[in-house]
């Protein structure tokens, strides 16, 4: 029978689960390799599952298979999803939008730009036979309310780009509940969100999912937010489910390696402790190893791992399950706690400051996005510049390394003030100066190899003969925990985590005094962020290179800063070593009271 | 796959393909035809030795032209000129192109601008219209109409050429590479100019195709190179009026350009279909994967 | 300060004031003067390729029958003996006053028997570029919304065997088709007798457009077919999919809106080929226009009409791609700001 039919005959089993998901595999069409396989969970009206997973890990493949959907090229290749009793694979056209709806994870693409919001709530309403006229302004009026957009004027009207990054992801929240699904399918809608902006997003999804006993499947590789909303949670990794159970105990003792491996990989906001990545990379699809695929990164794994992919194994009762032949064994280790403490560094050396800044002024054209900044960066040490997304943390950093030169007032590196033009600043100073970009992706021209890029700055900075240089760039390399065997790649032939060492041993090769890092580890999986983040730290604590290091993540700054600067809206809020134990605004308690946490009190 | 040698890399991908070797095959044969064509004439081209129209026999397998020239014989040898004028109006177009692409995207503002009110200029000449032009006062000179052609394709690459270099100069690795205090003529060839080679490859390919095609147009209205010489585009005309008496005098050149063009676009697509495909790994693994290659900041 | 000069500022700060509440208004009053300006050029660049290259005009006209003293007269008939600025000034301020200069091979002044070419030129381009264009942007459509069929796949290939092949080719083909070997329904030869209207012999016109229309539409189906592909994959398409909304109104309603600016562009371009495509269609259908007109004035080495008339086809350009500019830029409300 019909989803229609159904829901109006009231046709609805109350005993049976909201969601049951069976073995469902989702595979890539021309050459039938899965995606996503063996995945099965169950999901109970009004309950949050959350799923986690790291890039590849297939999670957002499997969530849109919750609709029935896939995108090209993918095809669904076996399993089942049950939806309320009926088959959401065949009916899923029916089904969506009006039982189970989707909020994606980047709202401003995913808002047509030529449609005004108020189009937009009202087209998805009118697809539903059951509105009309006056009921459908009701609504919208509504759900403006629900999502906390009524303060915002002339919102219906607005086009999506008029709109902030989170006006524009409550908009996509409003549109999903609109119909009064049953279920909602969330993919990482808080990526890019301001911590702040973040909690209030997630805070409207609690809220609407406990007032309409929404079930809710929420996908993200952020544990944290997931610890916060979900009652359930499952990992995925390389295409399964390799461990399901309620959030708390999977979190506080996981019973697969992958699970224990991402949570020592992840900084905390509250403990400053030694991080542990994982090594490799995970499989791609076609190229998953026989049974286990997670055995070439297992500390814990068996000769039988190779064997064949293992059974989901109960783990104290029929809750929470793992697919892990060690799972007993592993879910009795403590993973966080065997984590040392990081020392802290000493405090007053005595040393005057490496970096000076006096009374900055910049500005991007006729904006004003840095006010009377002042600060000193103290050498060896590292430095957090922290703020929210506008708040000029960027623009700080490339004033101070000579990328924008439209700025006024002094920087001075041991007391001698720098040209706004990098072009005036000399050899020397660019050589004890050096920044590292963010997205490893577009940091390292793809047509040069790693031995060529790592050289360069030798090249231009520097009269060395080849053999120094050559000598130097293996040094480099060895610095930042890459083989010789790395020389010859091209870029695409290296994961992120390794471009991103390349770009560090670029860095290193000139032996730098000062390394800008500008939020090197956001475009990284988290298990790969703990390596990058330790060799920063080794860097800093061996080498005595000062770290600069500009984020947004609270977490990290945690683990890895002995000072801590906070910017809003272009002005420091505040500084000093002990900001993070001790905020004395009010807008720095704020900002750490609404990090997410995967301890939640 | 990765970046190494990515302008051979993806030429030799390309000829994998079926399209790819289907029209690479084409080209070759047209090529080697008008190349070796000239050395294998049975009859002088430029001589008539049979009838005007005459119908095809075993001495002259493809007839007579109007004036009786033997049609085989200037089929031969009417291709290698325009060919080798092709050749050289495209690395014209596509070397000042590129030149002109890259200095814009790089350089920005004023030369961005300057640069782009001339091609604007350029491209509003239609580029067999601009040849007719510089041909109307200086005549038709074979350096001319190369020339003319050559400059007619510059603002079309070059618009080509800047898009993707703008793209490429927005990226941090020319960032890191301007930090380092390199000079700006050694950023744009070492850094975005071996990042755009895909486009220009397949630049270099439309432009020789329409390199023929105007050339050959050129001539098809006469004014292009000049008879006696045996020249296919100028074979389709002078035989128009004998279509009824001998279609061979205009089918045989008509299909030889044709084929050659064919070939060629065909062979072109390949390659873009090539570079893209060269890329394409890493987005195959991400939509695979359902994760985007997005980056939170 | 004179009253002039505060008049004018007073009337500078209002239009700049309009431009600041107006920015569309602003952007498309600088597009046209852009435009301004490159029609400024281009007359410029027809200029100096006639009359300032050596081997000037006259040489051109009289070729073998050059004497030294004939060659003086024809200078000082063509005003060639006045210096180049001097030159170029009369010639444009004549175009601008209506004077289009005398023709050398007919003596009679340009603008008298250019209009009827001008007219059925026109005629024969929009028929064609309208025709062309609506089958090819419904078949481009088409092959988007399936993609990767059988009929996206065909239609594909023999876009590409067309573009590929000049339009001489297109046009000898047809006439061996339709009128010469094959068929013989239509006439090999367009000629409208002066005087007549070209819509009065319609058999006469269809070879010519369905050349014209053959040669523009493998490029415009192409650039529909990827501009609507690429919106077919914005992820706001995915996400009215994902709400539930009819695949015909996800098309109709979320995704044509959004390849309309980019396809109004590529009309522009697709109106440049012509431009070009007339010169060879009129010569081998023999039909009367400006593009058999300028062939016949490059073989009489015939100056005047020759700067006329590419003068034409180039203002033609430049307003038609003014006017897709504007056209583009108020349909998008996102990009008024970004070129």
């Amino acid at each position: 029978m019909s989803a229609a039919a159904a829901s109006e005959l009231g046709v609805v089993d109350e005993a049976q689960p909201l969601l049951a998901v069976d073995r469902l595999r989702v595979v890539i069409a021309r050459s039938q390799a899965a995606v996503v396989d063996e995945a099965s969970f169950t999901l109970d009206q009004g309950e949050v599952l959350g799923l986690v997973g790291e890039s590849g890990s297939g999670k957002t493949t499997l969530a849109l298979a919750l609709l029935g959907h896939t995108r090209r090229g993918l095809e669904i290749g076996g399993g089942q999803v049950l939806f309320r009793g009926l088959d959401a694979l065949s009916a899923g056209p029916e089904l969506r939008g009006s039982q189970i709806a989707y909020v994606a994870q980047d709202p401003a693409a995913a808002l047509n730009p030529t449609l005004r919001v108020g189009t937009l709530l009202r087209e998805v309403l009118r697809a539903d036979g059951r509105f009309q006229g006056a009921a459908v302004d009701e609504r919208i009026a509504e759900l403006l309310e629900e999502v906390r957009l009524v303060g915002v004027a002339g919102v219906l009207d607005a086009l999506p780009h008029q709109l902030s990054g989170g006006q524009q992801q409550r908009v996509m929240l409003a549109l999903a509940f609109a119909r009064r699904p049953g279920l909602i399918v969330l993919d990482e809608p808080t990526t890019g969100l301001d911590v702040t902006t973040q909690r209030h997003v997630l805070d409207t999804v609690r809220t609407l999912c406990g007032q309409y006993h929404v079930g809710a499947v929420y996908v993200s590789h952020d544990l944290a937010v997931v610890a916060e909303l979900a009652d359930r949670v499952g990992v995925m990794y390389a295409g399964r489910l390799v461990e399901l159970g309620p959030t708390g105990r999977v979190f506080r003792t996981p019973a697969h390696p992958y699970t224990r491996g991402l949570l020592r990989a992840i900084p905390s906001p509250t403990r400053a402790h030694v991080l542990a990545g994982l090594e490799g990379q995970p499989p791609r699809p076609g190229a998953r190893p026989h049974g286990c695929s997670f055995t070439p990164r297992c500390e814990f794994a068996l000769a039988e791992c190779r064997a064949g992919e293992p059974a989901p194994a109960p783990v104290a009762g029929d809750a929470h399950w793992a697919r892990c032949l060690r799972a007993d064994t592993i879910v009795g280790l403590r993973p966080l706690a065997e984590l040392p403490e990081r020392e802290r560094q000493p405090e007053d050396d005595g040393e005057p400051p490496l970096l000076e800044v006096n009374s900055l002024r910049a500005a991007y054209g006729e904006r004003q996005v840095l006010t009377d900044v002042g600060f000193a960066v103290r050498p060896h040490r590292c430095l957090a510049i922290v703020g929210e997304s506008g708040a000029g943390k960027t623009t700080l950093a490339r004033c101070i390394a000579g990328l924008h030169s439209n700025w006024e007032g002094t920087i001075a590196m041991d007391g001698r003030p720098l040209s706004a033009d990098r072009r005036g600043r000399g050899r020397e100073l660019t050589r004890r100066m050096q920044y590292i970009f963010q997205n490893p992706y577009t940091s390292l021209n793809p047509r040069k190899t790693a031995e060529q890029l790592v050289e360069q700055p030798l090249r231009e900075l520097m009269s060395l003969s080849r053999a120094e240089r050559s000598e130097r760039v293996s040094d480099a390399l060895a610095e930042a925990a890459l083989s010789d065997d790395y020389r010859g790649r091209y870029p695409d032939e290296l994961s992120g985590g390794e471009r991103q060492r390349v770009a560090i041993a670029r860095a290193l090769v000139l032996e730098p005094e000062l390394l800008i890092c500008d939020e090197v580890t956001s475009a990284l999986d988290v298990s790969v962020q703990a390596a990058i983040v330790e060799l920063l730290h080794r860097l800093q604590r061996t080498r005595g290179v000062t770290l600069l290091l500009i984020t947004h993540n609270l977490a990290l700054v945690r683990s890895l800063a002995d000072d801590v600067l906070i910017l809003r809206d272009g002005r420091i809020v505040e500084h000093g070593p002990d900001v993070l134990d001790q905020p004395k605004s009010e807008y720095a308690t704020q900002l750490l009271a609404n990090v997410p946490s995967l301890t939640p009190a | 796959m990765s970046g190494r040698r990515q302008g051979l890399a993806v030429l030799v991908a390309a000829a994998r393909t079926q399209r790819g070797a289907v029209g690479l095959v084409i080209v070759a044969a047209v090529v080697l035809l008008a190349v070796a064509g000239p050395l294998v004439v049975p009859h002088p081209p430029t001589e008539s030795v049979t009838g005007t129209f005459a119908e095809p026999s075993s001495a002259f397998p493809l007839g007579g032209d109007n004036i009786g020239r033997d049609v085989l014989s200037r089929v031969l040898a009417g291709g290698w000129l325009l060919l080798v004028m092709a050749a050289a109006a495209t690395a014209i177009g596509v070397g000042g192109g590129v030149i002109l692409g890259i200095a814009a995207a790089y350089r920005g503002r004023l030369t961005d601008g300057l640069l782009m009110r001339a091609v604007d200029v350029l491209l509003a000449f239609p580029q067999l219209v601009f040849a007719l032009l510089l041909v109307s006062v200086l005549g038709s000179h074979g350096w001319l109409i190369v020339l003319a052609v050559g400059i007619s394709h510059a603002p079309q690459v070059a618009r080509v050429v800047r898009a993707t270099a703008l793209e490429i100069c927005e990226r941090d690795f020319v960032r890191s590479v301007e930090l380092m205090g390199t000079p700006a003529r050694r950023v744009m060839t070492g850094e975005v100019l071996p990042n755009v080679t895909s486009v220009v490859t397949v630049e270099l390919g439309l432009r020789f195709t329409w390199s023929i095609l105007i050339i050959a147009s050129l001539s098809f209205l006469g004014l292009g190179i000049q008879p006696p010489e045996a020249n296919w585009g100028l074979m389709i005309n002078e035989n128009r009026i004998g279509l009824v008496s001998n279609p061979w005098a205009v089918v045989v050149p008509t299909a030889l350009i044709a084929i050659i063009t064919i070939g060629l676009n065909t062979f072109t697509d390949a390659i873009a279909r090539a570079s893209l495909g060269v890329e394409r790994p890493a987005e195959e693994a991400a939509l695979a994967a359902g994760t985007p290659l997005e980056l939170a900041s | 300060m004179s009253t002039g000069t505060a008049v004018a500022e007073r009337g500078l700060i209002r239009l700049q004031r309009l431009g600041r509440t107006h920015p569309v208004l602003r952007l498309v009053a600088v597009r046209i003067l852009l435009g301004v300006l490159t029609l400024w050029l281009v007359s410029i660049v027809i200029f100096a390729a006639t009359q300032a290259l050596p081997g000037n005009a006259a040489n051109a006209v009289l070729g073998q029958s050059a004497t030294p003293e004939l060659l003086r007269a024809v200078e000082r008939q063509l005003h060639l003996d006045e210096p180049l600025s001097q030159q170029y000034l009369s010639w444009i301020g004549g175009v601008l006053h209506g004077d289009f200069g005398t023709s050398l091979a007919n003596g009679e002044p340009v603008s008298e028997f250019i209009g009827p070419r001008i007219l059925n030129s026109a005629v024969l381009v929009l028929v064609a570029g309208v025709i062309g264009t609506l089958i090819s942007g419904a078949l481009g459509v088409l092959a988007a919304a399936r993609r990767d069929g059988w009929f996206d796949h065909l239609s594909s290939v023999v876009a590409l065997a067309i573009t590929a092949v000049p339009e001489f080719v297109v046009a000898i083909a047809l006439v061996i088709l339709f009128a010469v070997v094959v068929l013989h329904w239509l006439p090999a030869v367009s000629a409208v007798p002066p005087g007549s209207q070209p819509w009065d012999d319609l058999n006469a016109l269809i070879l010519p457009v369905a050349t014209l229309a053959i040669v523009i539409a493998p490029y415009f189906f192409r650039m529909v077919r990827g501009a609507l592909i690429e919106v077919l994959e914005a992820d706001y398409v995915e996400t009215a999919e994902l709400q539930g909304l009819s695949r015909r109104r996800v098309l109709l309603f979320h995704a044509l809106p959004n390849a309309v600016p980019p396809m109004i562009q590529v009309i522009g371009l697709n109106l440049l080929y012509l431009a070009g495509g007339i010169v060879v269609v009129e010569y081998v259908f023999n039909y009367p226009g400006l593009g058999a007109a300028l062939v016949e004035a490059v073989t009489n080495r015939d100056v005047p009409v020759i700067q006329f008339i590419v003068l034409v086809l180039t203002a033609f350009y430049v307003v038609v791609n003014i006017t897709t500019d504007v056209i583009a830029l108020l349909f998008s409300p996102r990009r008024r700001g970004t070129r």
